[in-house]
């Protein structure tokens, strides 16, 4: 490992998320959302919030931290960095940035964070109401491929057919989601148990989508703050430490008119072999994983991708049984994740990162010693973070 | 000949960028050729266009007109309407073609015919030209050969 890592220089010590509503359902404004759970976040650090000087966000947020920080009264500013890409990519590459500052010196307290108010902005699952399009999107939407899953159904097709692969991955992959939120009340969908007729019964959105494979539309905030191990260790909570933060896109992901070469991929090869070179770990060392589900294809193949099993293997290893807290070989999205808990954008899985190593899950694993994220598939660009109690 | 539109009007309409990247695609289409970017440098094909070849970093990019001969390289059959002119149009069948004589570059269009069809990756297809005269556009679509 080379000598600027940020391996255990940096961890996560303060997480926070306000409540999350079906979309359209919060009664107060997307800032004053985001402001609830930055000031949750530091509140569960033990931190003063006009003490965060840095701010990190991804996907676009609407909520800058210039005005955030003003109406904190934050005594100073010494960061204010977006990730760039849409939807989740940016989750893990936002942490990545705030590590980055960190070990750089130039902030000591980051906030990383998502708010999000579908109902009062746009809809990501709606498609363009432009009378024309040009560039990129000419060359699909007339076409009447204009939404997130149908760009990327086509990407799983070509993977389920390259390695002979069915239905019952994705079916696991959105069931273990479903179970794992019956025990989270945060969940938007507590109490909304999936069983496998559910799921068989339910429409298609695109093939090889259902509805079930697809991830929700939501309200709300979350928000982490990030800080030195040093400081971590004077805060409130039990510090998780960062072992690597890693992010990018292979080799011409975005290529217009879905020209990337290497198609059948949730675009996380380059980006997985550097997380692990950086932690120095193995996928076997991973005790639970929360792996973004905007569709389920794009969890599997990121699976994949980050060396839990070979492609000709999905079928025997993703099964419901292995994403289980509890019993499985790899516990998976324990919180309920994009599926079932909430879709903020991944950020959520994030805080359940943290929850799993603190031991207050509500889908524990026992005693977890490495805690994944791998953010945002088949976007670009993509991240992934390894976090670890030690 | 010209086929009658795969899907309803109303869809956004393709218009060539304003910096004029991809004019001559639009303006090739409608006179029914299919022509593909191609670097003058290093005979390399290139899709979408960019302004840049990837390859060698030459600007000297041109077009070359190409058979329209392809294979199906993905496909998604589309049930759940996202936008209102589709909303009596589902199920559609979007695919994903890759043209061999254009140095393996993929194009999006619909696959006419019956949506149900059962779709092979790997079959053949052929570039059918779909004149939209509202909009003064005309899409590159496929058909089985
Ligand atoms: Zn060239």
């Amino acid at each position: 490992m080379s000598e600027n890592t940020i391996s255990h220089k940096v961890a996560i010590a303060g997480i926070a998320e306000t409540a999350y509503y079906k979309r359209g359902a919060a009664d107060r404004s997307e800032f004053q959302l985001t402001l609830e759970a930055i000031l949750a976040a530091a509140e569960d650090a033990g931190l003063d919030v006009r003490d965060i000087d840095g701010f990190c966000s991804y996907s676009n947020d609407r909520n800058d931290p210039p005005r955030i920080a003003s109406a904190l009264g934050c005594k100073d500013l010494s960061l204010s960095n977006m990730f760039w890409g849409g939807g989740g990519g940016g989750g893990s590459g936002a942490v990545a940035n705030a590590c980055a500052a960190l070990v750089a010196g130039y902030s000591k307290y980051v906030v990383v964070y998502r708010g999000l108010a579908q109902g009062q902005f746009g809809r990501f699952g709606q498609g363009s109401q432009a009378r024309t399009v040009s560039g990129g999107p000419a060359y699909t939407q007339p076409y009447g491929l204009m939404s997130p899953a149908q760009t990327f159904a086509m990407r799983v097709r070509r993977f389920m057919h390259d390695y002979t692969i069915g239905h019952e991955p994705l079916k696991a992959i959105s069931m273990a989601s479903y179970h794992h939120a019956q025990s989270n009340p945060r969940a938007v969908m507590h109490g909304r148990p999936l069983s496998e007729e559910d799921y068989e019964n339910s429409r298609w959105i695109v093939e090889p989508f259902r509805l079930f494979d697809c991830c929700m539309e939501n309200d709300g905030a979350a928000a982490v703050i990030v800080t030195t191990a040093e400081r971590a260790r004077d805060l409130r909570q039990k510090p998780a430490y960062v072992l690597a933060a890693s992010q990018g896109s292979d080799y011409r992901q975005a290529a217009t008119a879905h020209n990337a070469p290497d198609y059948g991929t949730s675009n996380f090869k380059t980006v997985a072999a550097r997380l692990y070179a950086q932690a120095g770990i193995e996928p076997k060392d991973v005790d639970v994983c929360q792996s973004y589900e905007n569709f389920t294809g794009g969890v599997m193949m990121s699976l994949v991708e980050h060396g839990f099993c070979a492609p000709e293997e999905v079928e025997e290893f993703m099964t419901l049984e292995n994403f289980k807290a509890g019993t499985g070989k790899l516990p998976l999205n324990t919180s309920g994740g994009n599926l079932a808990e909430c879709y903020m954008h991944g950020l959520e899985l994030i805080t359940e990162a943290v929850r799993q190593l603190r031991g207050t899950s509500t889908a524990q694993v026992q005693d977890p010693r490495i805690s994944m994220v791998c953010s945002g598939p088949m976007v670009q660009p993509v991240s992934s973070l390894i976090l670890s109690k030690e | 000949m010209s086929a009658a539109p795969y899907l309803p009007a109303g869809l956004p309409a393709p218009a060539a960028a304003n910096d004029g990247l991809d004019t001559e695609y639009w303006e090739a289409a409608r006179r029914h050729e299919l022509v593909v970017q191609r670097c003058n440098a290093c005979q390399g094909f290139q899709w979408g266009p960019e302004w840049i070849c990837h390859q060698c970093h030459s600007f000297d990019l041109g077009w070359q007109k190409v058979s329209g001969r392809g294979t199906i390289y993905s496909w998604e059959r589309i049930w759940h309407p996202v936008h209102p002119a589709l909303r009596e149009a589902c199920p559609y069948m979007v695919v994903l073609v890759e043209l061999p004589d254009a140095g393996n570059v993929r194009m999006v269009g619909n696959l006419l015919g019956d949506p149900m069809e059962e779709v092979v990756i790997g079959s053949a297809v052929e570039a059918v030209f779909e004149d939209h005269p509202d909009d003064g556009v005309t899409l590159v679509q496929w058909r089985r050969v």
